[in-house]
């Protein structure tokens, strides 16, 4: 029984195979291998044929129902929600493998015993990016002694276990020519070390010291602790995939951001291609369309061909192009032809824009195979040559 | 001394305290023997530079110790074929 499988172990694809398993568990051996030898004849009929073209396939695909999609970013009018870029601009930014992206989120799995909710506030409050002007509850300017009293939020410095000392430390490093002192737990007094001009040096120092810099990863501009089916994670705004990974109870196994160049860097180019195959299946599962996954995996397979992301621009797969024509086809054609006239370039015409240009035959379904035919038939060579020779 | 700290968290960063490989987006990375590179190219019938690029420095692959030119087999799990082969050559940049 099991030779049977063997055979077809390499030929056939294993999701094809399981799916043979499951339905054939009963078959006796003979029958089994006719099985197999039906499945096989059925599995290379429904091979892509050479030369057929993919590409426009997947790309009129990918197209006809993104007609569909919404045009525009979402707004939530009134609440302090983030926009969240989706639909059609969010699929362009993905497939153009832009570096900025308008909505860039992490989604942080935990650890046990942190992912059934175990201090998860606590968690996100240290992964969050926070600025000094979270800690401040009141200013108070005194102008005569030219200082200035800033009270603070007790229970956000519980949070992370700050104390006013602490936080001295970390103004010193922000800002310089200022003393601070602890006034109890929860005061600071600032005053200015210049000799003159002190008050207003305090005016500048109340705007300034609202953007310090105090805890938490760079980048990460909001927290939302959420539960999703049976366990709790954190979705975040703003992305640092590198410095939420080396932070303790973080699942650095799942945890993913929707930068797909930060993706690369840290995980390499197979991750991307991936991710960039989950990034449109979000979109477009958001928007309830449905495209075989084939087609987005060719989008991806091409983007991450060179090792590194290129984008489906101008600047990314288009420029790695070896033909001059199918540039400057392409978008700004004369950069292109001009470039190519100045550091003579050749154009081998391999491809199909060029042919198209020049009125060829393109490379392409019954067009890619040649035929080599002889002229003469060697008989016919043979008694010529004879003929000739008498 | 002020010199010696920059030195300290380069190398921190650069012994990160995960697995690459253990990540759900990161597929299986092996790299190929001789024979096995030469069977590649038999198989689908190509010249090396035809084959998709990797690059030596990819994080999956640093590990490794490979040198330009070698071919590396990805193991994919794909929503289509259950598990699918890709081959990529490792590329100097």
């Amino acid at each position: 029984m099991a030779n049977a499988y063997a055979e077809y172990e390499t030929k056939l694809p294993k999701s094809i195979m399981e799916e043979v398993k499951q339905h054939a568990a009963g078959a006796t051996d003979a029958k089994l291998k006719k099985i197999l030898a039906a499945v096989y004849i059925e599995y290379q009929r429904a091979l892509v044929d050479p030369g057929e073209a993919v590409g426009n396939v997947a790309a009129e695909s990918i197209g006809e129902p993104g007609t569909q999609m919404t045009l525009d970013t979402f707004h939530f009018a009134g609440v302090s929600e983030m926009n969240v870029t989706m639909g059609l601009p969010r699929l362009i930014e993905v497939l153009d493998a832009r570096k900025t992206i308008g909505t860039a989120m992490m989604e942080v799995y935990l650890l046990p015993p942190y992912n059934a909710g175990q201090d998860i506030k606590k968690i996100a409050e240290k992964i969050k990016e926070t600025s000094f002007r979270e800690y401040i509850l009141e200013f108070h300017i005194d102008v005569l002694e030219a200082n200035m009293t800033i009270k603070l939020d007790k229970t956000k410095m519980d949070m992370v276990d700050a104390t006013p000392d602490k936080l001295i430390k970390v103004l010193l490093k922000g800002l310089k020519g200022f003393e601070f002192t602890a006034i109890g737990t929860d005061t600071i007094v600032a005053k200015s070390a210049a000799k003159d001009e002190q008050l207003k040096d305090i005016y500048h120092l109340k705007e300034k010291i609202k953007d310090v810099y105090v805890n938490g990863v760079k980048g990460i501009k909001m927290v939302l602790p959420v539960k999703r089916g049976e366990e709790f994670l954190i979705v975040t705004a703003g992305t640092n995939l590198k410095k939420i990974l080396a932070i303790e109870g973080v699942d650095t196994t799942r945890t993913t951001t929707n930068n797909i160049y930060e993706v690369e860097e840290l995980l390499g180019i197979e991750a991307a291609r991936q991710s960039i195959i989950n990034e449109m299946n979000k979109v477009l599962d958001n928007q309830g369309i449905d495209i075989d996954v084939r087609h987005i995996m060719l989008a991806s397979d091409t983007m991450s061909m060179s090792g590194h992301m290129l984008g489906i621009s101008r600047y990314g797969i288009v420029k790695e192009k070896p033909s001059v024509l199918a540039r400057a086809s392409f978008e700004t054609p004369l950069k292109h032809i001009f470039n190519a006239a100045i550091t003579g370039e050749e154009d081998h015409l391999n491809s199909v824009i060029e042919n198209v240009m020049l009125n060829q035959p393109v490379p392409l379904g019954t067009g890619l195979p040649r035929i080599v035919v002889r002229h003469f038939p060697k008989k016919v060579v043979k008694k010529a040559k004879a003929e000739v020779e008498a | 001394m002020p010199k010696k700290t920059p030195k300290k968290r380069s190398e921190a960063e650069e012994k990160p305290n995960f697995v690459v490989s253990d990540h759900v987006l990161v597929p299986k990375h092996e790299v190929c023997t001789e024979a096995e590179k030469k069977e590649v190219f038999d198989q689908y019938k190509v010249q090396p530079h035809q084959l998709p690029r990797i690059t030596a420095s990819d994080p999956a692959i640093r590990h490794l110790g490979v040198k330009v030119g070698d071919v590396i087999r990805i193991t994919r799990k794909s929503d289509t074929a259950g598990e699918a082969v890709f081959y990529r050559i490792v590329s100097s940049e």
